[in-house]
């Protein structure tokens, strides 16, 4: 992990079997599929519904900061903890955590590389049990909405030409032939992707084992994409967590300083009266 | 529990492609079946058998992407 930008965001399975029992550290488990938490988790590991517990149920919005606050608090995690996230999908909502405890200041949050797709692969050990922490004291700071984008800078950025805007989802939701994740219900109501926007689906950052590619490997898939941190940089998908993801990387990894995750992504986009769209396959690389 | 006998591999299901994992903790045998890319679980199943686990898997999957509808890009 030494060529990345900040190594220090990464841990391996390794280092998580071995720091199971540290009190300074909280080891969290968010996945897409909530239920995968109780079927068996890392031992210690608390477990965060990213549906219920990362968001506000009532207005479509990332917590609040008093939200977060209670989380943090009922989690066990003072502003001192490290924290590390992992869990299913290569740490879609693990990285969409960690985009939130980056954006109300938690100072050492990190992901487990591989998620719990290797942990699993591992043959590791799993527990059932639930842990209820001692509830700790917990100071948020920001939000830093430099770290986010919103539909309005993105119309802006669109019509400047300003930043480089990647479209993380797969191929054929960035053409326009399917609307959703296969699978999935459809959630909007045009397809294709915002004009000029690159297609580098997300899991292009990843090895089979679900640990991120080396930073050479991750710089050569965007930078022949045009996305080399010269131009700040829009990453957007259907909800925001798998942008999250390629946020995580361009920033952690590849150690570019102007990334923002357009959380509104394609849910908000293709349902918006008017916004402009591109489809079709000639429109995407592969 | 130790996850053991961990396997994945890919299948095709009416035309899409889906990823298979599967392992046994305890007695009860797990699978996940998931679309390959993006990656989005479609299906998590138990059973006695890891046969069993992933048939059920795969009937669940091949109902959900069943209503996945492709258009003219």
């Amino acid at each position: 992990m030494a060529d990345y930008a900040h190594p220090e965001t990464l841990v391996s399975t390794d280092w998580v079997a071995q720091h199971s029992k540290d009190p300074n550290v909280r080891v969290v488990e968010v996945d897409v599929d909530t239920n995968a938490y109780k079927e068996g988790h890392a031992p210690g590991a608390i477990g965060w519904a990213w549906n219920s517990q990362l968001c506000d149920t009532v207005k479509r919005d990332i917590l609040s900061k008093a939200q977060f606050e209670k989380l943090m608090a009922e989690s066990g995690v003072s502003n001192d903890t490290a924290v590390v996230l992992y869990g299913d999908n290569n740490n879609w909502f693990a990285a969409w955590a960690l985009w939130q405890m980056k954006m109300y200041g938690h100072k050492d949050v990190r992901l487990m590389n591989g998620g719990r797709k290797k942990w699993l692969a591992e043959g590791r050990e799993v527990s059932t049990d639930i842990p209820t922490p001692a509830k700790a004291t917990y100071k948020a700071t920001g939000p830093d909405n430099s770290l986010r984008t919103f539909l309005d800078q993105v119309q802006a950025a669109l019509a400047a030409r300003s930043h480089a805007m990647v479209d993380v989802r797969s191929p054929q939701e960035f053409t326009g032939e399917i609307l959703a994740p296969p699978g999935l219900p459809e959630t909007c109501q045009r397809g294709g992707h915002i004009p000029h926007a690159r297609n580098i689906p997300w899991g292009k950052a990843c090895n089979e084992d679900g640990t991120f590619k080396s930073a050479t490997d991750l710089k050569a898939l965007y930078s022949t994409e045009g996305v080399d941190g010269s131009k700040p940089v829009i990453a957007y998908c259907r909800i925001g967590e798998r942008s999250s993801h390629t946020w995580f990387v361009l920033k952690y990894l590849l150690g570019y300083d102007r990334v923002v995750n357009y959380d509104g992504s394609w849910t908000e986009w293709g349902n918006l009266v008017g916004a402009p769209v591109e489809r079709g396959a000639s429109a995407a690389k592969a | 529990m130790k996850v053991e006998e961990h396997s994945e591999r890919k299948i095709d299901i009416d035309g899409w492609p889906v990823n298979l994992t599967s392992y046994r903790i305890g007695e009860t045998f797990h699978c996940k079946a998931d679309n390959v890319s993006p990656g989005a679980a479609l299906a998590r199943t138990t059973g006695a058998t890891r046969q069993e686990a992933e048939d059920k898997a795969i009937a669940r999957a091949r109902e959900l992407l069943s209503r996945t509808k492709r258009r003219e890009p």
